[in-house]
């Protein structure tokens, strides 16, 4: 369990770096970039974790009564989950457009239009 | 108990990344992302994280496939007018 | 470059990234640690702020700056977005029919619709108390908006949905963080420093000073920007045609 959390965030990291290479469509590229940023999510949450911690949210909490896992991890990692979403969004504005402008989105394809 | 919670979330999370990848056709790509997106919001729920884990359940399972989706559907219906022209 | 070397360099590339992934895993903190420094000096300034929950502090109190930055990368995303996905001189618009629905989704999304907007307003609201906040809010409430487009048609939408007032929005949200932190300034302290309003009342929805006027910002420039992306895409989509024969 030491190291399996940070593995696995290694492993989800690689994949998404595998299909982004061997992508034959644009859209399924950007799909993959998003598993990739899933990743360092997993990671960050991964670090953040402390053993018999709770959330750290004192609404229903006495400060001090139990221990809480980093929140700084977790700030970092909710501020990115959505902004990393409008920038996908950008890369498919980009997709649109390269596709109107060439007719395909294989990236072989496209590579070939420019040689 | 809870790293054995934490260890079959991860495993889970893992395999819906690896499909996520393998699956090629984009359309259905999405719903695995959606699926996906699912996973993860349980993930860091129970690494006590429920701010990332709403966060990823609004963008991951919701938003981020619907533009995806829309995507793929104004890309294909390009390509089909220009199959009709021809 | 062939489709053989490329598989090669991924293949080096990969495994050599692997390794050194793999090796960085074991020189990490042992996971499930006791020892987090910075978090639980988040915990104390979170506390001494009155904002009950931690990461709504740590975002809009501690690290208040460093959410600005994200805000502008989110508004430049979008700005791109408009910008790209405009309507060109070569295109036209198609207006699609009325569709029908099936009355079960129709009654379902109509149902769903006020509850699931009700929630994205009260997460944003109960940022700073319970886990949520303008970030996660912001997109729940906006694509709650959409399942008018389940429910009803795309038009119904565009009457509920004046593209130019989110986008207005937007901008507003953003000008409305910014003078906010400069309202820190005018009082004498730091840019976005949390100085402004009395911390009030722990655990209530007026605690932790100016936290609750940056969330809703947030929330607000969230929910505009998120309205105006999946608008420009579902115009790509759904009305949006090139000339034939062109």
């Amino acid at each position: 369990m030491d190291v399996f959390a940070y593995l696995v965030a290694a492993w989800i990291f690689l994949a998404g770096c595998y299909g982004l290479a061997t992508s034959r469509d644009l859209i399924h590229a950007v799909g993959c970039l998003s598993v990739c940023q899933s990743a360092t999510y997993v990671l960050l949450l991964a670090v953040g974790y402390r053993d018999g911690a709770t959330a750290p949210v004192f609404s229903d909490l006495e400060p001090g009564a139990r221990p809480v896992v980093d929140p700084v991890v977790q700030a970092l990692a909710l501020t990115d989950v959505v902004v990393g979403a409008t920038v996908t969004a950008l890369l498919l504005a980009l997709v649109v457009q390269v596709s109107k402008r060439h007719g395909t989105v294989d990236p072989d394809e496209l590579s070939e239009l420019r040689g | 108990m809870d790293h054995i919670l934490i260890a079959v979330a991860l495993v889970l999370v893992a395999a819906g990344a690896t499909v996520a990848v393998a699956t090629r056709d984009p359309a259905r790509q999405s719903l695995v992302l959606a699926v996906l997106g699912v996973l993860l919001a349980v993930l860091f729920t129970v690494l006590q994280a429920p701010d990332v884990a709403l966060s990823q359940l609004a963008v991951g399972s919701a938003l981020t496939p619907l533009l995806l989706l829309l995507t793929v559907r104004k890309v294909r219906r390009r390509g089909q007018r220009e199959g009709d022209d021809e | 470059m062939s489709p053989r070397t490329r598989a090669w360099l991924v293949a080096v590339g990969g495994s050599g990234l692997a390794a050194l992934l793999v090796a960085a895993c074991f020189g990490l903190p042992e996971f499930g640690g006791d020892s987090h420094p910075y978090g639980d000096r988040a915990v104390e300034a979170s506390l001494a702020h009155r904002t009950a929950n931690t990461i709504a502090s740590v975002n809009f109190d501690q690290r208040a700056f460093d959410t600005l930055g994200e805000l502008t990368i989110l508004f430049a995303a979008v700005l791109g977005c408009v910008v790209l996905l405009r309507q060109t001189r070569d295109e036209h618009r198609a207006r699609p029919r009325p569709a029908e629905v099936d009355p079960p989704v129709r009654r379902y999304a109509l149902l769903v619709l006020p509850v699931a907007l009700l929630t994205g307003l009260y997460v944003v609201a109960h940022g700073q108390l319970s886990p949520g906040g303008g970030f996660q809010g912001g997109v729940v409430a906006a694509t709650a908006l959409h399942l008018l487009y389940l429910g009803a048609d795309y038009r119904a939408l565009e009457r509920v949905r004046p593209v130019g007032l989110y986008e207005v929005g937007d901008a507003v949200a953003v000008s409305a963080y910014l003078v906010t932190g400069v309202a820190a300034l005018l009082g004498g302290a730091a840019f976005l420093a949390n100085t402004l309003l009395p911390h009030g009342t722990f655990n209530t929805l007026s605690s932790g000073g100016t936290v609750p006027l940056l969330n809703a910002a947030v929330g607000m420039e969230v929910a505009c920007a998120v309205v105006v992306l999946l608008a420009r895409f579902l115009d790509q989509a759904v009305e949006i045609e090139e000339e034939s024969g062109t």
